[in-house]
């Protein structure tokens, strides 16, 4: 069997898929920034890459927004037109997208199901959150209820005190230590120092990293990824009209999103992520492709032990072997299989909506070879994963680059 | 006791009573649920008892 995208998402082949490309990408600098406003943010991000694929705002057909939590963050609702209109997009369909931290990963995916079925050519999906405007416990509460709150979330769990306890059965089940979360932290501030766009550019030693204050036991600040200000998009064509937009077109050789308890203890084995595994069994089958295969990857490192999980659930490495990967240097931006060259929602910043929507951006540039120093040398197919909540959902694309 | 933390940086709702730690534990007649441990620390493998929710908020101690 061919190129059959649709039946091995499950879905009753009704239409022939069409290939599909990323064909521009935009992003703001990620960090905290007490004069932008969410609006504002998108549609520099939104201009940016209309700019970067020579588009016109008239041209765009459908409109994503991915974003978290807008309404909480800055009293706006209805954002979708709110930031289309604002980008001088009129009277297509705008919607958002709500998956937390996978808003705009998932908006990438919606993207993509309308394009390869062929019912728009020309669609804009941008990320965005607006998140320093709050105090830190505020923000707590805010992504606390990406969790399930008449449960999990009523004991006065955090996000980070989801992860920590993901990370202390792995390390009962698997021997990971402190130090392998710590070097996944080390890891991505070294690449994010190289990019310009960073939240925090800053290298940290291992030492600094393994005796940060405690947020939930056992991570300390240094596990966590950052609290940012920022927006991200991504314009997706047709393959065969990418050349009308850009000389060095990517192309979306296999995505897939896929879904998952909300709650944390409904989940039987918490050291791994059901929706990640599928996800990522699912886009390697599209692309025809093997983890093995993959040169490099953009993953969702909300907490450093997720990255570790990662490279589990994608068969980069076997499971309960992901701290001792990362430790010994295999996903270092110099290692054989760079994981957050753009340094991760660690050091790069994570604006909750706006992340899947970077990553893809971030697979672009080095797929297109402008990383600037942080351009690694194998950069022609490239995995992004975008992890919402504790697991519920995650997206995975596979990009390539087009001969 | 299936795994647990120790919070230090919690939600505004709970910013009073940090450190706290949470856990989730393996009920005897089967599932799992997220609770607030009360008194002196716990481990994974622990055995564990109610010690009755208070304010809505289910809490376990040491058994």
């Amino acid at each position: 069997m061919g190129y059959d995208p649709a039946r091995q998402l499950g879905c009753k082949l009704v239409v022939e898929m069409r290939p599909v490309a990323v064909v521009g990408i935009g992003k703001t600098a990620f960090g905290a920034f007490a004069d932008r406003d969410l609006r504002s943010l998108a549609v520099e991000a939104g201009e940016k890459c209309l700019r970067n694929a020579r588009a016109e705002p008239s041209q765009v057909e459908s409109f994503y927004l991915g974003n978290f939590a807008g309404p909480a963050f800055v009293g706006q609702n209805h954002l979708a037109p709110y930031v289309s209109t604002a980008l001088g997009i009129q009277g297509v369909p705008s919607t958002r997208i709500e998956a937390a931290c996978a808003s705009s990963g998932s908006a990438f995916f919606h993207a993509w199901t309308e394009v390869a079925a062929g019912v728009y050519d020309l669609v804009l999906v941008v990320g965005v959150e607006k998140m320093t405007s709050q105090p830190t416990a505020r923000v707590s509460q805010i992504l606390a209820e990406a969790g399930d709150c008449a449960g999990e979330m009523k004991v006065g769990s955090t996000f980070a005190s989801l992860f920590a306890m993901i990370a202390r059965r792995h390390m009962h089940e698997f021997g990971t230590r402190k130090e392998h979360l710590s070097m996944v932290a080390v890891k991505n501030h070294a690449a994010g120092a190289l990019n310009p766009d960073a939240h925090m550019r800053k290298r940290i030693t291992l030492e600094q990293a393994m005796n940060s204050k405690p947020i939930a036991e056992p991570l300390n600040l240094y596990d966590c990824s950052l609290v940012s200000d920022g927006a991200a998009a991504v314009l997706v064509a047709p393959l065969e009209r990418a050349r009308e937009f850009t000389a060095k077109p990517v192309r979306v050789l296999g995505i897939a999103q896929c879904s998952d308890y909300v709650a944390l203890d409904q989940k039987a084995d918490i050291t791994t992520f059901p929706a990640v595994r599928r996800a990522g069994e699912q886009a390697y089958r599209m692309a025809g492709v093997t983890a093995r295969e993959i040169e490099f990857a953009e993953l969702h490192d909300c907490f450093t032990i997720a990255e570790i999980v990662a490279t589990e659930d994608l068969q980069f490495v076997e499971k309960g072997q992901g701290g001792p990967y990362a430790f010994a240097g295999f996903t270092a931006l110099r290692g054989e299989r760079p994981v957050n060259t753009s340094g991760g929602l660690k050091a790069k910043g994570h604006p909750v909506g706006a992340t899947g929507a970077a990553q893809i951006c971030d697979l672009v540039l080095q797929i297109r070879g402008e990383a600037g120093e942080r351009q690694i040398e194998r950069h022609s197919l490239g995995l992004a994963e975008n992890l919402g909540g504790s697991g519920a959902t995650c997206v995975v694309s596979i990009l390539g680059a087009v001969a | 006791m299936y795994t647990e933390t120790v919070i230090w940086s919690a939600p505004e709702a709970f910013a009073a009573d940090v450190p706290y730690q949470t856990a989730i534990v393996m009920l005897d007649g089967g599932g799992r649920v997220t609770v607030r441990v009360l008194g002196g620390r716990v481990a994974i493998g622990d055995r564990v008892t109610e010690a009755g929710p208070r304010a809505g908020i289910p809490f376990f101690r040491k058994a």
